[in-house]
């Protein structure tokens, strides 16, 4: 199996702080690799920084073998590496249904075209509904996102991310603050839309990571302590010190 | 299927009235509008209409579209109107040979060229950057067109004779009424195609950056490519309204590329509903009513302007178009009438209470610019001398007796309201 995505000693600074200190890291296609470790350990900035939102401070990041360090969002996202956000990150004042479309426009080689009419264009209507449907918010496609419930909202964060269909898909907290109900649909979205793809999730939910995670990486203070199976993370004596205590007995 | 129609306009598989009954609407009653109101200063006034609207259109692609407050849009409304005076002259002097009537590409092709200069830099960041740069650069070319007089022809500006064209059909355009086809012709394409481009991939992603510049990275888009190519595309529309202003008026001053323009056409954008594809074809009808017909009878229709701007985007920031939309949902449950006596009880002291105040104001106006000694002033047709003591009391009375009883209406007015849109969330726009 080749690498998806491969971090060699990505670091990050702000200031004379570094808060990621030299991080490696090897993520197999196809495999659903999540990143744990406490508060304030890096975990979003290391998604920041393979993502393109934050610039490097050093090393390098290859997303299937090719450099995509210090690329800007959109040139990455090109590339087939796709993303939701912690804090929800979507479209407000527009329809729930343009929200879909537009993070499907251009996977579907639209670009910046103004000379297509998007209701027209049925190939990418019957692709929004289809989405739509996947994440469950037919009923609500019409109403604007910014009146969505909390759930529907990270629903449609994690619809606009996969949309696209690419290959990569980065997830940061995608059930943070759901109810236990909220959370079992959103695993099973997450499986659904994860399907031979590659996933990459940053998770507090020790429940959600060891049912979703193939293998699970665990950040503490700007470095990997541990990168392995479930099992054997939540064996691990170090991970456990740094890390899970309790949490993991429990999960 | 049909869900997917519906969305927003349903441009799928929605019947022929409805997709294309409003552009038939359009297009009949611009045909009619002159028959009716067929006197000159109507014709004027209408004229003026139909380039403000495509002018205050083009701004919303910026501004309710893409999410850019510019306070400088009247700089390519300008360099068109300029260009478009100058190839007026060349078409005379037989330069080129050109009907008149093309003349509004060329305000276009400069405007286009001007926001591909400027966008260039200005798109890179939207919000404060954006918007000091716009005032900057409207500052600059303002001052520039006293500067190079050769095309900007100094404070007196350039004129030009619009009937000195090949004449074609007979129209030489020697008649306001042929320039109101003229308009309206253009106007028609301009609306068409500006509400076309909302409805593309790229207009679609004006909306998408506008709401969240920075999500959209993650979705394949450069924010300042999509900013830029709507700065570019607002900026041809701007120049087509120009050089139209350049036939209308025959003359192109610094003063349609000033401050002052950037201003008038935020204004009326604003107060007709920058939410709203329409918002600024309201927003320009009325501002040109006001200007035309307020004008006619008092001095301090600017005032009245102002004032009513601040109160739009204080308790109307969906502007006019908002306030009718928001009538929709209890339109639609067939409740309208409930709301009829309600909206009667609290306009008739609405209207006492202004009353009060807009005399009041006319009165202090008049006792500060009237020629000395004159004291007798003129209010709807009564008489009276400003310098007693009852005018002053009575529309005293008139304000605060009406804003009492304006204010005790409300509570019904926002119950009647409640009911009205009872199912849905209840507005509590209870704006009279």
């Amino acid at each position: 199996m080749s690498s998806a995505i491969q971090l060699n000693d990505v670091r990050k600074s702000f200031g004379p702080t570094e808060i990621i200190r030299g991080v490696d890291l090897d993520i197999q296609k196809g495999e659903r690799h999540a990143i744990i470790g406490p508060n304030g350990a890096g975990k979003s900035t290391l998604f920041h920084l393979v993502s393109g939102r934050y610039k490097l401070s050093g090393g390098h990041v290859h997303l299937n073998g090719e450099e995509i360090s210090n690329l800007s969002p959109y040139e990455i996202y090109r590339k087939g590496l796709s993303r939701s956000f912690q804090v929800t990150n979507i479209f407000p004042m527009m329809s729930v249904f343009e929200n879909v479309r537009c993070g499907l426009m251009w996977s579907k080689d639209y670009k910046y075209s103004f000379w297509h009419l998007v209701d027209r264009e049925k190939e990418l209507n019957h692709r929004t509904a289809a989405v739509l449907e996947e994440i469950g918010l037919t009923s609500r496609q019409h109403v604007p996102a910014g009146v969505l419930t909390y759930a529907e909202q990270r629903a449609l964060e994690i619809g606009i991310a996969s949309a696209g269909g690419a290959e990569v898909i980065m997830l940061d907290e995608p059930t943070a603050g759901m109810s236990h109900s909220e959370t079992d649909q959103a695993i099973a979205l997450i499986r659904k839309i994860t399907e031979g793809k590659t996933l990459v999730m940053v998770e507090h939910d020790m429940g959600v990571v060891f049912d979703l995670a193939d293998r699970i990486s665990v950040l503490v203070y700007g470095e990997i302590i541990a990168t392995d199976t479930p099992e054997n993370i939540r064996n691990n004596k170090a991970v456990q010190e740094a890390y899970l205590g309790a949490e993991a007995e429990d999960a | 299927m049909s869900e997917i129609a519906n969305t927003q306009t349903g441009e799928i598989s929605a019947p022929f009235a409805k997709r294309f009954g409003p552009w038939i609407f359009l297009a009949v009653a611009l045909i009619v509008l002159p028959l009716i109101f067929s006197s000159n200063i109507a014709v004027y006034t209408m004229n003026l209409m139909g380039i403000f609207i495509i002018f205050a259109l083009s701004y919303n692609m910026l501004l309710g579209q893409g999410g850019m407050l510019s306070f400088g849009h009247a700089v390519y409304f300008g360099l068109g109107g300029f260009m478009s005076v100058h190839f007026m002259n060349y078409i005379e002097y037989e330069v080129v040979v050109l009907p008149m009537f093309m003349l509004p590409i060329f305000g276009g092709i400069i405007g286009l060229v001007f926001a591909i200069i400027v966008g260039s830099f200005s798109t890179r960041r939207a919000g404060t950057v954006f918007a000091m740069i716009s005032l900057g650069i409207g500052e600059l070319i303002a001052a520039s067109s006293l500067i190079f007089v050769a095309f900007f022809g100094g404070e007196e500006g350039v004129s030009g004779d619009r009937t000195m064209g090949p004449v074609i059909m007979d129209v030489d355009f020697a008649q306001d009424i042929e320039v109101y086809y003229l308009i309206a012709a253009w106007a028609f394409v301009t609306i068409a195609l500006m509400y076309l481009f909302s409805r593309t991939p790229m207009g679609r992603m004006a909306n998408a950056v506008r709401d969240n510049d920075e999500r959209a990275e993650f979705i394949g888009y450069s924010q300042r490519k999509v900013r830029f190519i709507s700065f570019c595309a607002s900026g041809f529309f701007a120049g087509i309204a120009g050089g139209l202003f350049a036939i209308n008026f025959e003359i192109v001053t610094e003063e349609n590329l000033n401050a002052l323009t950037s201003g008038v056409v935020l204004l009326m954008t604003y107060i007709g509903g920058v939410g709203f594809f329409i918002g600024p074809i309201v927003g320009a009808v009325v501002f040109t009513l006001l200007q035309t017909v307020l004008s006619n009878h008092t001095e301090i229709w600017q005032l009245y302007v102002g004032v009513m701007f601040v109160l739009t985007v204080m308790y109307v920031p969906q502007g006019l178009t908002g306030i009718m939309a928001m009538h929709i949902p209890a339109y639609r449950m067939k409740r309208l009438s409930g709301l009829v006596v309600p909206y009667i009880k609290a306009g008739i002291p609405t209207i006492l209470m202004l009353s009060g105040i807009v005399s009041f104001l006319e009165m202090v106006h008049h006792v500060r610019a009237a020629a000395l000694g004159e004291t007798m002033m003129s209010l709807i047709g009564i008489e009276f001398d400003t310098h007693t003591v009852m005018p002053w009391v009575i529309s005293g009375v008139l304000a605060v007796v009406g804003g009492y009883l304006t204010k005790s209406q409300m509570p019904q007015l926002r119950e009647a309201w409640e009911q009205a849109n009872a199912p849905l969330d209840s507005g509590e726009g209870a704006s009279s």
